[in-house]
């Protein structure tokens, strides 16, 4: 990043390839429109509101920009949803409810680089053809919704937003609209019944497929905050230049987020798919604790299945097979789907061998048992059950059987449920179990078999950390 | 609409066979409709679908789709594509058919899928079923026999819930039995507009409850419990009165007015515990009033009158049926015709008003009337008209304007030119405005009824009529529905059916005609009366039909047909 | 103190509701939000001025307050502090830092529980609850006191001089 300086201790890893995060504890750097337009700032609005809408919709197509949420969706695609021939109002959310543990990134976009958000946003809603937006924000980031709000007055100051948008006759408002604590609100459909003023239960697809019959039963296009960037610097740099960055089918740059047992924890922009995993860990976030050996990564999330260290994953098909180790695997989509888990919102949680894979997992459930919605039977029943079981795992009252049990839990949710949670509270369970069930097993006492026995809820149970 | 022409139908497997079904149908109907039933809770065909119990889990599969540059697969002998069957399943309540589709409702997936909810439901249930009310119709019960493990691995401490709560007058609430179909919420939302009902707290921690001072106290509250699959809801009324298995089921009509709601009526030793809705989606779809269901308890009054009764020295004493029917014989036969005015009532069957057209006709009488019964329509199920048979007044009675003339008749009877008064199922002083005095006036006066009142305790010869739960007929609704109304319980004491008592006083005034049984007045009745003609009994059937057009609607049906047509909801 | 809502207060909230023209229901939340701010917590009053505004079955607003836990139902102290409790926090010293928090101000949370999450000191000056991830996984432990935030505390007392 020629010219630009850096704030010690934050300047980005040599590996990174900054866009989205271009201007993320930069020196000099402020959330005001003025410093924005001075590096070029809303320009490509002004370029998108002289194209046709079909064609930035190309652009983004061509990209094959895929959704930094987690869900990894094309996002060209997505916008192509809206039922043709449709008469209703268009509404796009941007979701900014972060909130899948191990993610940090979209909080930087809203604290320091506001403009870049909603001249993305803006950038869509034309696209998309939507009149009305809301930015849904986590109720934890209150700054973030003041410094939004402040960029939404400054937009509609200098013409970016309003009626008739730099005289091109589009019409947008944008509103930011604040969570209250609850993970499901960034599944979208909860989202939308949030925002429709009701309890976020997630609603079933069909019928309800957002772009079709999202907010107020109208076609709704909801971007994760990273994704909207992107669009701003595909038209900047062209569809087709923007996926030259990255590799095939996993395009662009993206986010990563870092946490858990490396020295140097943080948040790294790089080219999808160009480093490892071992480059991340070990280059990126100076390895591991002194002494310590890596026991486990959580890649894509906390609803990401867990990688063992010493696995082996075969990626590709026939004569592309490989064999790759926890070290080897790219940080892109697909290979991380090949490799059983999923890159999902680029929150990679690293546990060295000083942990106790009963805690870890049970630390897991806790968040899922609390975040269910309760709406649908498998999850409202199932979440709070698996956390009973590591609760007694982690206060040595459990058997090996309930092992099974756990398992045998997190089955009759995955798969059955009205939402993605279903998978997001059992697959941690299921890897977790199928890759560790040696130690879990440990932590059990066959003599407790059948015994009807509870758990205190932990504290701080530190010592079988 | 038209009937579906052939492109509207899709082909659906459903367990291996092949069936037709209209675009858009439900999969759960369309199971339904070939008898394979997909065992549900949350999903009600009137109210929208949140498929959040995922007990409606089935395997489907479509048409596989080649790979690029491979060959199409190829349809069989019977013209269909092979199936690719697709690990995740879906839940039939609110996917629809595709052609070339198939279902499952067997096999590993969808055992496995009811295995695991059923499992997942019981896990925080208190397991009461030995002091629970819904014992014998729960479906928890039912699924867990024919879908569940027969036994659990839940080994923690149960989620505490709150129990005994009070949610309004007549609906009390167990929030740990609780399965959060949100059935009663739906139906307070969408079709009670009453939204008195909601979640609070969230995950396995969700109960059921009403607003800290609010209540659940429309007056269609109890159908609430009615919906409710497992034993949360229940009603106060039945609560801890009679386990359901010991009770007889009853089909018949609602009679507190002339919507004629179809109802079931549970009795046992004669005497009726509860009265549910029964579905009738030309008359009250799934559902009933509160005040009608409700209004029951007084057939087992003290109050019943039991024997006929003669009046002597201006006391009333019990009597025979013959002692009793030859008195009032011979009181009319010393009176003209003119002399004479019958009162009968909107409350009574076809037949019954048939055989008092008879007797109208044999005496001569100058004067037969009806009293009206008039309310205020709620918008919903309840009619303005309390009577229920008002159109059958009309059409068997003759009557064009029932109920216009009933001053006249008070006029007569003040001017000494009516002498005598039938009374038939009425209580005059209470509900048509004739005073005593003016009932003094009269030289002889007749009255049926079930329950002693002022106007019996002022009759001459008092017969004691069977109410509705005790006779059977037919009756024709607000729409001009002609619908069957059937014995639950047997009268108390001599009781008689109003039929044949109105036969029998034809008898003791010497018109006899042999008539012994209901079914036998309806045939003379269809072939005497246009409208009826040609109709039989059995025709009627447990959900009647149309016979006349009266251009009145039901605006709950009206409105449901509106959510149908949009699609909302199955209908 | 009575539940009286200040002019200006109904005003910014008046102006809130104009952001959803489509449904005032939707405006559920950031009603709420101003009410939280204003008096700390919402109680039954708010529950009902809420629902009075919107034109909603109270019980719809209920069900709303309850599900979130961003909706205090009960007055928290002078500072609210959240402590994250979710894997990367737990794993950086999050819970030993709520342990710590707790014994430095005296609260007692052996009474905490699905449904009292919080747990108030006795001067009530400071009140805390463990929340779930709040997205700053990459330097725990972290903790918001009132809006603030904080990352990477690692001692409790240097937090809470900030908040005499």
């Amino acid at each position: 990043m020629s010219g630009i300086t850096y704030q010690r201790g934050r300047e980005p890893h040599p590996k990174e390839h900054r866009v989205v995060f271009r201007n993320v504890d930069r020196v000099g750097w402020d959330t005001g429109i003025d410093t924005f337009l001075k590096e070029g700032g809303y320009e490509q609005l002004k370029k998108a509101l002289g194209m046709e809408r079909s064609a930035i919709i190309d652009e983004v197509k061509k990209a094959g920009l895929r959704g930094r949420g987690g869900a990894g969706f094309p996002c060209g695609v997505k916008w192509t949803f809206i039922p043709p021939g449709n008469t209703k109002p268009v509404y796009l959310i941007c979701n900014a409810d972060e909130s899948e543990p191990g993610t940090f990134k979209d909080r930087y976009i809203l604290h320091q680089d506001p403009h870049q958000l909603l001249e993305g946003m803006i950038i869509a809603c034309f696209a998309v053809g939507a009149k009305l937006a809301y930015i849904y924000i986590r109720e934890e980031f209150p700054e973030a919704a003041q410094i939004v709000e402040k960029a939404i007055a400054e937009a509609h100051a200098k013409g970016f937003l309003g009626k008739d948008i730099l005289g091109s006759g589009f019409d947008l408002e944008i509103y930011v609209h604040r969570g209250a604590g609850a993970y499901i609100c960034g599944e979208e459909t909860g989202l939308i019944e949030s925002l429709e003023g009701k309890r976020p239960y997630p609603r079933i697809k069909p019928p309800y497929f957002p772009a079709a019959m999202g907010l107020y039963l109208c076609p709704t296009i909801v971007n994760n905050v990273e994704t909207l960037c992107h669009v701003k610097h595909i038209l900047e740099m062209g569809g087709e230049a923007w996926a030259q960055t990255g590799t095939k089918n996993n395009t662009g740059t993206r986010i990563l987020c870092v946490s858990g047992d490396v020295k140097k924890p943080g948040y790294f922009e790089v080219e999808v798919g160009k480093v490892t995993m071992g480059e991340v860990i070990n280059d990126m976030c100076g390895g591991l604790k002194d002494g310590r050996k890596l026991k486990a990564v959580i890649p894509g999330g906390s609803s990401a299945k867990v990688l063992r260290a010493d696995e082996t994953f075969t990626v590709g098909r026939g004569d592309d097979a490989r064999q790759l180790t926890i070290r080897d695997i790219p940080m892109d989509f697909d290979t991380m789907a090949a490799c059983g888990s999923m890159a999902g919102s680029g929150g990679v949680i690293v546990i060295d061998d000083s942990r106790s894979i009963s805690w870890v997992l049970n630390n897991l459930n806790n968040f899922y048992a609390h975040e269910s919605c309760g709406q649908c039977t498998p999850c409202r029943e199932g979440s709070l059950w698996m956390k009973k079981i590591t609760d007694r795992v982690v206060a040595g009252k459990a058997s090996p059987a309930d092992i099974d049990t756990l398992y045998g839990v997190a089955k009759n949710i995955d798969g059955r449920t009205i939402c993605a949670f279903g998978e997001a509270c059992s697959w941690p369970t299921e890897s977790f179990v199928e890759k560790f069930r040696d130690e879990l097993v440990a932590d059990t006492k066959p003599e407790l078999e059948g015994a009807l026995v509870s758990a205190e809820p932990l504290t701080a149970a530190a010592g079988l950390r | 609409m038209s009937e579906p022409t052939k492109t509207d139908l899709v082909d659906v497997q459903i367990d291996g066979v092949w069936h037709q079904f209209p675009k858009g149908t439900r999969l759960i109907e369309a199971c339904r409709q070939v008898g394979v039933e997909v065992p549900h809770y949350c999903y009600h065909p009137k109210l929208t679908s949140p498929g959040n119990c995922r007990m409606c889990l089935v395997e489907t599969g479509m048409p596989p789709r080649p790979m690029p540059g491979a060959e199409p697969p190829q349809p069989d002998e019977s013209g269909h594509l092979p199936i690719s069957w697709i690990p995740r399943p879906v839940i039939a309540c609110a996917n629809t058919v595709a052609p070339n589709m198939g279902v499952r409702t067997t096999g590993p997936i969808t055992e496995g899928c009811r295995q695991g909810v059923m499992e997942l439901l019981l896990a925080n249930h208190p397991l009461d079923c030995p002091i629970c009310d819904q014992a014998g119709e729960c479906t928890l019960q039912e699924y867990s026999v024919e879908h569940g493990k027969g036994e659990s691995r839940f080994r923690e401490q149960k989620v505490k819930k709150p129990k005994n709560v009070e949610v309004g007058p007549r609906v009390r609430l167990d929030d740990e039995r609780c399965i959060m179909c949100s059935r009663c919420i739906r139906f307070t939302d969408e079709i009670a507009d009453d939204p008195v009902l909601g979640f609070t707290d969230r995950g396995s921690h969700t109960v059921l409850a009403v607003y800290p001072g609010r209540e659940l106290a429309n007056n269609y509250s109890l159908n609430t419990v009615d919906i409710c699959p497992v034993g949360a809801l229940t009603s106060n009324d039945f609560r801890f009165q009679m386990r359901v298995w010991f009770m007889r089921e009853t089909q018949t009509i609602d009679t507190n007015c002339a919507t004629g709601c179809n109802i079931t009526v549970f009795s046992r030793q004669n005497r009726i515990y509860r009265i549910v809705p029964r579905q009738n989606n030309d008359v009250n779809s799934d559902w009933m009033p509160d005040s009608h269901r409700l209004n029951f308890h007084w057939i087992d009054s003290e109050a019943r009158l039991t024997d006929p009764m003669l009046k002597v020295d201006g006391v009333h004493r019990t009597a025979t049926w013959n002692e009793a029917l030859s008195v009032a014989a011979e009181r009319l036969a010393s009176l003209s015709g003119s002399e004479i005015a019958v009162i009968a009532s909107a409350r009574m069957t076809n037949e019954e008003l048939f055989m008092t057209s008879r007797l109208v006709k044999l005496l001569g009488a100058g004067h037969v009337e009806t009293v009206p019964r008039q309310g205020e329509a709620d918008g919903y199920l309840v009619s303005a008209d309390r009577n229920p048979n008002t159109n059958g007044v009309k059409l068997v009675l003759g009557l064009e304007n029932p109920g216009s003339t009933l001053d006249r008749v008070k006029s007569g009877i003040e001017q000494g030119r009516i002498k005598a008064l039938i009374v038939l199922q009425e209580n005059l002083v209470d509900d048509a405005g004739f005073s005593p005095e003016l009932l003094g006036k009269l030289d002889f006066l007749l009255a049926t009824y079930p329950i002693a009142n002022p106007t019996t305790g002022l009759a001459d010869v008092v017969l004691p009529g069977a109410c509705w739960a005790e006779k059977s007929g037919t009756m024709i609704n607000v729409t001009g529905r002609l619908q069957r109304l059937n014995k639950a319980v047997d009268g108390p004491g001599q009781t008689r059916e109003p039929w044949e008592i109105v036969r029998d006083l034809v008898h003791a005034l010497g018109g006899g005609n042999g008539i012994y049984s209901v079914t036998e007045v309806f045939k003379q009745l269809a072939a005497e009366v246009p409208e009826f003609k040609g109709l039989s009994w059995g025709q009627i059937g447990d959900l009647g039909l149309p016979l006349i057009e009266t251009g009145e609607t039901i605006p709950a049906l009206e409105r449901e047909k509106e959510r149908k047509a949009a699609g909302i909801i199955v209908g | 103190m009575p539940f009286t809502v200040p002019a200006e207060l109904e005003a910014e909230i008046d102006e809130r509701i104009t952001h959803y023209p489509v449904s005032k229901r939707s405006a559920v939340l950031p009603v709420l939000h101003h009410l939280q701010h204003h008096f700390g917590y919402i109680g039954e009053e708010a529950v009902e001025w809420t629902a009075a505004k919107l034109g909603l079955e109270p019980i719809k607003v209920l069900e709303v307050v309850t599900f979130y836990p961003g909706f205090r139902q009960e007055a928290p102290g002078k500072y609210h502090i959240r402590v994250c409790r979710t894997l990367s926090c737990a794993m950086a010293g999050s819970y030993e830092l709520m342990e710590s928090i707790c014994e430095k101000t005296g609260i007692d949370r052996s009474g905490v529980n699905h449904h009292h999450p919080i747990a108030v000191s006795l001067d009530g000056k400071y009140s805390i609850e463990f929340a779930e991830c709040l997205a700053s996984c990459g330097f725990g432990p972290v903790c918001m006191v009132n809006d603030d935030f904080h990352e990477s505390v690692a001692d409790a007392d240097a937090l809470l001089k900030q908040y005499p």
